[in-house]
């Protein structure tokens, strides 16, 4: 009796699925499918040949690696940043918590502009660097650099409410059975946490190899190079080569496919642990 | 914690004093002039104003969908749950062409709505359907695992004693995912306020009509102005912060009388 | 506070990783040349590539590797100055490359006088680009501010080509109004009254007409309207010329400060100066720039019709003229004033 109480009526439930489905072919798929249907416009051998060019495998490589740099960076910032932050009181918390925040709201022709600022040659350590022979700007430091600050908030920002919401019972009863800090943290702390910071790695990565805006203005589009896979779309289109632009496309957003079918698999590995009842 | 800080202004807060710095060169005058001119103030309106309503239509749709997403068994779910981080990967040059060729005119969805009189593409309208591809996965996924994580229990306690089906929504889950929901909506917002590469596309771009305020600054730098182009930067960072700043305070508030 | 170590080395690992800057001349001898150019010289620069690599190499037995980089000419500018390692730049305007000479200091400032024809090898001019048939009969610049004509054009602001074709509008509107500048302020305010959309680039432009249908004609390159016909729908599209429009001079200039750290002073004067001889001519005419060479240019007359063109010179230069027309509150801007009751 209770169960269904608890949950809404079959019709009820159709309903809402029906209209969340229907919002999200309008807004989510329907794009989606346009990026594959571009793609495949000239048949299955023209993909593969476009997927296949040089630059193109070229630019897979590089994001990959700003990718492989950037995410756990931002994975290990977001555990420890939301630990101090939730596991503990002081001031300016809020403030705190806005300014991990920031990187969401500054534009991204801005993200790479403060970069250029810094470290360009006419940047505050652009002439060192020149004397030094060290590139950052136009180079792979540069785009890491534009990446790890666009993707800054997601980790943090996806366990700060979930730890928020579990509060620190655990790790304080965990303490008091004589837990060291590193103890509780491992034991207690991260299983509760593994969902958020599942979902906060998977958002990071997609961000960091979808990034654009930001990337465009560090990178400075050499072929081959320095051009990632959002660039190389970019330059592909602007050269009216349509399939290959949507190809590279359709293969970014196949590799968020890939990421979720990882999460499935750890999920059915380790067992889907449907929260804590504790609280 | 002393890490947390130090990482912050390595990677954030020393970057950003850059624009500052260089605006600040502008002495105030100059300041005013480049970045309230009334070409500006309606570009700020435009952003702020289509930014904040793709995030409320996200608010609603992104909660309806983490919803049936963390409750509810149907075939495809798992296409779907991972179909929702899309637009974070693709990226916002292709998502701005992919939208105008569904929303033009010719487009498979333009086509339908100009017999209707509807202009979608080349239009503020445009704006708000691209600010809502992008923030639409930041609702979802912010809401999404607290909605997971709080137990069928409580809900269930709540209808043992008697609640009816909106009551034990209204009064239990929604005050336990506000939290997550008005993060989310923030992050929506302000992530569609800088939005540049793929309103672009879409947005038409006519002065005073529907040019986005980021395009101001590609502009000035377009000039070498650099100091112009950092100008508006700032009024623009400085008002999203603010926003940001409200919604965790109002936030830490709400914690603490919940606490008390 | 493992974790603290850890994370710092991590990121310093990964920034001194990639600091390693490449030097230009490789172990056999070979030597690497990185052309920053604009978006529509893709095709262009491929084939002056290969013709300059494999005459270098007969000529000297030295083996010339090209990295390209393509992008708004405005925007590639601004990556030299802030430090991108460009042997040689081939931007869509003079401006852009005084802005490299002026903030950065990579190149004297008369570079312009360096090489033949200021500097600029090859050109272009403004012309349009209808739908099949030219169903709104569109024969000259009076025919673009007729009632029910859209125009789409790119943000001259924005887009460092759009202002050639702005001041090609300028000049017809001068030319047709007796000289007067007031009547050339008068039609471009006309005209920019019939553009729709802004679009931020030139090939954004282009996208919108060809892709979305969007408006009764492109004002464009010569060299971009033969390539959107060719790449995107022969039979689609006809090219009307005008009776007037301006000489657009793309320039080319070594970037000598850079030039001189990599060592490829030698090598990238050459590349620059090849485009200059016949085989080079004869490339730049099959992309559809304006060769300058008058044999050359003789052999591909019926693609290159005469037209009577303006120069930036009678502008002022592009000093004169950028701050009269694009600045802020200058002409363009003056356009669009005030929101629209």
């Amino acid at each position: 009796m209770t169960r269904a109480a608890s949950s809404e009526s079959p019709v009820a439930r159709r309903i809402l699925i029906g209209v969340g489905l229907l919002f999200l072919a309008l807004f989510l798929a329907l794009p989606l499918v346009v990026v594959f249907v571009q793609a495949f416009a000239k048949g299955w051998p023209m993909f593969v040949d476009a997927i296949g060019q040089p630059d193109a495998r070229a630019a897979i490589r590089l994001t990959l690696l700003v990718a492989a740099i950037s995410v756990p960076l931002n994975c290990v910032f977001g555990v420890v940043a939301s630990w101090a932050i939730t596991k503990f009181d002081f001031r300016g918390k809020s403030l705190l918590i806005s300014l991990i925040d920031l990187p969401f709201s500054v534009s991204p022709v801005v993200a790479g502009l403060i970069f250029v600022l810094m470290f360009g040659a006419q940047g505050w350590f652009g002439p060192w660097l020149i004397a030094h022979n060290w590139k950052v700007i136009f180079a792979v430091p540069g785009i890491v650099l534009a990446t790890v600050f666009v993707t800054f908030p997601f980790v943090a920002r996806e366990i700060i409410p979930l730890m928020a919401e579990q509060g620190r019972d655990d790790e304080e009863a965990a303490v008091s059975l004589g837990a060291s800090g590193w103890q509780t943290f491992w034991h207690v702390t991260l299983p509760n946490i593994r969902w958020g910071l599942l979902y906060g790695v998977l958002l990071c990565n997609a961000r960091a190899m979808g990034e654009f805006g930001a990337v465009s203005v560090v990178s400075g589009h050499i072929r081959g190079l320095t051009n990632t896979m959002p660039l190389h779309v970019e330059i592909l289109y602007n050269e009216y080569d349509f399939v290959g632009a949507f190809a590279v496309a359709s293969l970014l957003a196949s590799l968020a496919l890939v990421t979720l079918v990882l999460k499935s698999l750890l999920e059915w590995r380790f067992g889907y642990h449907q929260a804590r009842s504790a609280h | 914690m002393g890490l947390t800080i130090v990482w912050l202004c390595l990677i954030v807060l020393i970057p950003l004093s850059t624009i500052f710095l260089r605006a600040a060169g502008l002495g105030w005058d100059g300041f005013v002039a480049v970045g309230l001119s009334a070409r500006a103030l309606s570009a700020y309106k435009l952003s702020f104003g289509t930014a904040l309503l793709a995030a409320s239509v996200n608010a609603v749709f992104g909660l309806l969908i983490a919803w049936i997403l963390a409750r509810y068994e149907f075939p495809g779910k798992k296409f779907v749950d991972a179909a929702v981080d899309l637009p974070f990967a693709l990226p916002t040059a292709v998502a701005g062409i992919a939208l105008v060729s569904l929303y033009a005119e010719n487009g498979w969805i333009g086509s339908l709505l100009a017999p209707l009189g509807i202009r979608v593409a080349y239009t503020p309208l445009g704006v708000v359907v691209a600010l809502i591809f992008i923030g639409l996965p930041f609702i979802v996924r912010s809401v999404q695992p607290v909605l997971a994580d709080l137990g069928a229990d409580v809900e269930e306690a709540a209808a043992t004693l008697g609640a009816t089906r909106w009551q034990t929504f209204s009064r239990v889950i929604l005050p336990a995912i506000a939290p997550a929901l008005l993060t989310g909506f923030a992050l929506a917002f302000a992530r569609g306020v800088g939005e540049y590469g793929s309103v672009i596309f879409i947005a038409g771009n006519m002065p005073y009509k529907s040019e986005i305020a980021p395009l101001l600054i590609v502009t000035q730098l377009e000039q070498f102005d650099y100091p112009g182009a950092t100008a508006i930067a700032c009024v623009m960072l400085v008002a999203s912060f603010s926003m940001l700043l409200l919604v965790n305070l109002l936030q830490a508030w709400r914690a603490k009388r919940s606490a008390k | 506070m493992r974790l603290n170590r850890t994370h710092i080395g991590l990121a310093l690992a990964a920034i001194v990783a990639g600091c390693s800057s490449p030097s230009s001349t490789g172990k056999d001898g070979s030597v690497e040349l990185l052309n920053v150019s604009y978006d529509p010289t893709r095709e262009l620069y491929k084939a002056v590539n290969t013709a300059f690599a494999a005459k270098w190499k007969q000529d000297t037995g030295q083996t010339v590797r090209f990295n390209m980089s393509h992008g708004g000419s405005g925007k590639q500018s601004r990556a030299v100055i802030d430090g991108l390692g460009a042997d040689v730049v081939t931007l869509a305007l003079a401006y852009d490359v005084d802005a490299i000479a002026e903030r950065a200091k990579l190149l004297p400032a008369n570079w312009e006088t360096r090489l033949p024809d200021n500097s600029a090898p090859y050109t272009s001019t403004i012309v349009f680009l209808v739908r099949k048939g030219n169903p709104k009969q569109i024969r000259d610049w009076s025919d673009l501010v007729k009632p029910g004509v859209q125009v789409i054009t790119p943000n001259p602001k924005t887009s460092g080509g759009a202002r050639w074709n702005f001041l090609a509008a300028w000049a017809y509107g001068k030319k047709a109004g007796g000289g007067s500048d007031a009547a050339a302020q008068a039609y471009v305010s006309q005209l920019y009254g019939h553009v729709p959309v802004l679009d931020s680039g030139a090939r954004g432009a282009t996208t919108t007409f060809v892709e979305r249908g969007l408006g009764d004609v492109l004002i464009a390159w010569e060299n971009e309207a033969f390539l959107s016909e060719k790449e995107l729908g022969t039979g689609k599209f006809d090219i009307v010329v005008p009776s007037i429009s301006v000489l657009a001079e793309p320039s080319v200039a070594v970037v000598d400060a850079n030039a001189k750290a990599h060592g490829t002073e030698k090598v990238a004067e050459a590349y620059l100066r090849f485009l200059y001889t016949p085989e080079g001519q004869d490339i730049v005419a099959k992309n559809y720039y304006r060769p300058r060479d008058p044999a050359v240019l003789a052999r591909y007359a019926t693609l290159f019709p005469k037209i009577e063109m303006r120069t930036i010179r009678d502008f002022g230069g592009w000093k004169v003229a950028q701050a009269r027309f694009f600045a802020d509150g200058g002409v363009f801007d003056r356009i669009y004033s005030g929101p629209k009751r």
